[in-house]
């Protein structure tokens, strides 16, 4: 199915992808000219009914990198939702609806007897029904029933109300919290388990819970997606896609990231070493030449009759930094500190020698932790837990904690040592102690301090980071993984 | 231009004949680079089958495939096109008496040129697919030998002038993500990211390669697969992992797997030793208390 030029060009299908493409990029995607072209090209030999097909092609065209695909579905979903065949709400249904089931009270919807969508005939149901029919359809993994039960759900307990400015999380949660997924979940395990004849093992049982959680995360994919096609037909395209604007995972801030968000980060750090051990190997060995060889280029003249025709380079061999990181570990920078941890070792072969210390009142050095580990991921887990960093009260003490350092590993310091410190320096009011940082500029080669805080906040309240700071060669606001590793290429 | 496809339903239904089962995604985006003449440039885990996607389609449509595979330090003299140099030699020592300028004009001719993959691809009267494989092992500078001949199908040599394309090949470009490719050649690609297989997925993948098996034990090896990759490893099982391991447990003859057999052939699946530390132990929590063979 081909649509031909002159139709595509005043098509509404055009004036929509343009939209489309606008919200794309302002969520973060660098979508090019010859992109957008590509991506007009392409939808002109899919057939629109096609939805899946639909989305692919624009893909392919658009997102040229796998991280930026769930925003990318995302957007997707808000500007196409309303295209889909299973897109039938009725809305004067909808209408009544919302104002009966406004605290989203569990009664039962008597006489809405009208078909709708995939949930033809559900609305009789009672509440306990309902519920059965979701155990039986998890239980025997029927996804069409599925489906249409999770358009039923937020139907009845979402209490969704045009015009409300709430998030679509809140619908999500309020749905959620009265399906009860905890409990229909030991259910189903019982139900199984009732079901075979011998007494499952540890293993089998694991497997099927396996099964089942990936069932019920498909209904709340489900959930997820009605809640968002309703608000769409409330409030619009463009609304929509405003509010469902989310950072891309190298832009998530480490100081408020959500637990999800937080373990798409761990997922992203993985790759993103590995990324960055290879560039750095790389940009070490093609590195500009080095001053003149003298001997070799004496040598080779030799065959050119003693004039040195060829003149030879030494290798550049920059010398390996020596790091010590020294790292705030209380709770609100936790989180930064250990993906900067995590990044410093799975690049310590850049180093050639890696030191790192935390603090919160006290000061405890974990590079034991990271010795002879493959994981470094649970290298870091064991720092948060084992080290003892704990002197008074648990609230951060800078001024303390650099005391200690300077008193049991100053004599560490040397010129080649590069010494990172992360922190949001709020300091609850101690003394700052801010001369051990001038102290250690003088005998080491750099001091840096990274800062997880956004630099308007800096210096406000109990931040004293700008005292330490004029001791230092430089502060760098580091609050997502693009800044993270922006600046330890620098430092490499 | 001739396309080699109907459409999406087509691709899928001939990919599944060559043994290569791909979902709507693959599918599509193979029709769609077919449609609008563009390489595709598949991205993924080690072992998903981006290399074998090619080649299935090569078989699918009944193609020569031409591979290049890629490496640091690959230049121009083995990705594009070398001169014959002794053979020049030889040329000029030969006819030692005749005139230069007609000598220079002959060893700088087609006869006294080597084909590297990419020209050939290029040069191929038959139809043919171009695979260049592991792009990212590459260096950034190197990709740039690419974007002529993705872009325009054309590749110039400057004693000879362009070689155009007899035909549009179908391209294959595939990375492992180890460094960002530039913005210039995922901008001539269609991107395609082929990630581990569902369940589903899975499971007819594992029905289809490794006959013996019976339905069961393919149910059981996928979900088991699935299972594993939902823990934090530092590399997951991939599909050929998975195949290796399901073939292995036909081999020993196994009908159902439990804790035991899974403890004593995860090392087919696991690499890393902490990894296969941790799925051990994910198997093995139950109270009777299964010791760590593997060590």
């Amino acid at each position: 199915m081909t649509v031909a030029e002159p139709e595509l060009e005043n098509s509404p299908l055009l004036e929509l992808l343009g939209g489309f493409i606008v919200e794309l990029r302002e969520a973060g995607l660098p979508v090019s000219l010859t992109e957008n072209l590509d991506a007009m090209e392409a939808v002109t030999h899919i057939p629109l009914e096609d939805r899946e097909s639909f989305k692919y092609a624009l893909g392919a065209t658009l997102v040229k990198n796998h991280t930026h695909w769930k925003a990318f579905e995302v957007v997707f979903e808000v500007y196409f939702s309303m295209r889909g065949e299973e897109y039938i709400i009725g809305s004067e249904a909808e209408g009544d609806l919302s104002g009966e089931d406004q605290e989203g009270d569990e009664s039962a919807l008597p006489g809405q007897g009208q078909p709708q969508g995939g949930g033809g005939g559900m609305q009789s149901l009672t509440p306990e029904q309902l519920a059965e029919m979701l155990f039986k359809a998890l239980l025997n993994g029927d996804m069409a029933m599925l489906s249409a039960l999770a358009r039923q759900a937020v139907l009845r307990f979402a209490g969704m109300e045009p015009g409300r400015p709430v998030g679509g999380t809140y619908y999500l949660y309020r749905t959620l919290r009265n399906l009860d997924l905890d409990g229909v979940l030991e259910k189903l395990m019982e139900e199984t388990k009732s079901q075979t004849s011998q007494p499952m093992s540890q293993f089998e049982e694991r497997l099927e819970r396996d099964e089942f959680l990936d069932r019920i995360e498909k209904l709340k994919t489900e959930v997820e997606a009605e809640i968002r096609r309703r608000l769409v037909a409330d409030r619009g395209v463009e609304a929509m896609a405003r509010t469902l604007r989310k950072p891309l995972p190298e832009d998530v801030d480490f100081m408020h990231a959500s637990r999800e968000e937080m373990s798409e980060l761990r997922k992203a750090i993985y790759p993103l070493t590995r990324k960055l051990a290879v560039r750095l190997a790389r940009k070490r060995r093609h590195g500009r030449k080095g001053p003149l060889d003298f001997r070799r280029t004496i040598r080779h003249s030799l065959s050119y009759g003693g004039v040195p025709a060829e003149p030879k380079f030494r290798f550049p061999r920059p010398a390996k930094p020596e790091i010590m990181v020294v790292a705030d570990i209380s709770g609100s920078v936790a989180s930064f500190a250990r993906f900067t941890l995590h990044l410093v070792y799975a690049i310590s072969n850049q180093f050639s020698k890696v030191r790192s210390f935390v603090f919160i009142d006290g000061l405890d050095e974990v590079t034991r932790f990271f010795e002879g580990v493959e994981d470094i991921g649970e290298a870091v887990h064991r720092v948060n837990t084992e080290a003892d960093v704990v002197w008074v009260d648990g609230h951060s003490d800078y001024g303390h904690a650099f005391d200690v350092f300077w008193e049991k590993f100053g004599r560490d310091l040397n010129p080649k040592t590069t010494v990172l410190i992360l922190g949001d320096a709020r300091n609850n009011y101690h003394a700052s102690q801010a001369w051990i940082i001038q102290e250690m500029k003088k005998k080491a080669r750099k001091v840096y301090w990274l800062n997880p805080e956004p630099r308007a906040y800096w210096d406000t309240g109990d931040s004293i980071v700008g005292e330490y700071t004029t001791h230092t060669d430089g502060c760098y606001e580091v609050r997502n993984l693009r800044q993270l590793e922006s600046f330890v290429e620098k430092l490499v | 231009m001739e396309n080699h496809f109907e459409d999406v339903t087509g691709v899928r239904a001939s990919l599944s004949d060559v043994n290569y089962l791909a979902d709507d995604g693959i599918a599509g985006i193979v029709y769609l680079a077919d449609r609008l003449g563009k390489p595709i440039l598949v991205e993924g885990p080690a072992g998903t089958g981006k290399t074998q996607l090619a080649k299935s389609v090569a078989e699918m449509i009944d193609a020569r495939l031409i591979r290049l595979q890629c490496y640091e330090g690959l230049d121009e003299s083995k990705a594009l096109y070398e001169w014959n140099y002794k053979k020049q030699l030889l040329r000029i020592q030969t006819e030692g008496a005749s005139d230069w300028n007609e000598i220079e004009d002959d060893i700088f001719s087609e006869e006294f040129l080597l084909t590297r993959p990419l020209l050939e691809a290029i040069r191929a009267e038959d139809r043919v697919v171009l695979l260049i494989d592991e792009v990212d092992r590459v260096e950034v500078e190197t990709e740039a030998l690419l974007l002529e001949i993705l872009s325009d199908y054309q590749v110039s040599i400057p004693e000879l002038g362009t070689v155009e394309a007899n035909q549009v090949p179908l391209v294959f470009l595939t990375s492992n993500a180890t460094r960002e490719l530039s913005e210039a050649l995922k901008r001539r690609c269609l991107y395609l990211y082929i990630d581990y297989p569902d369940l589903e997925r899975e499971r007819e993948i594992v029905l289809s390669k490794v006959p013996e098996i019976d339905e069961n034990l393919a149910d059981q090896v996928a979900r088991i697969v699935r299972s594993i990759r939902q823990l934090d490893l530092k590399k997951s099982p991939s599909v050929s992992e998975t195949l290796d391991w399901a073939r292995t447990l036909v081999l020993l003859g196994i009908s159902k797997v439990d804790a035991d057999t899974a403890t004593e052939t995860v090392n087919i699946l696991l690499k890393y030793r902490t990894d296969i530390e941790k799925a051990i132990k994910e198997f093995a929590d139950s109270p009777d208390g299964l010791s760590d063979e593997e060590e």
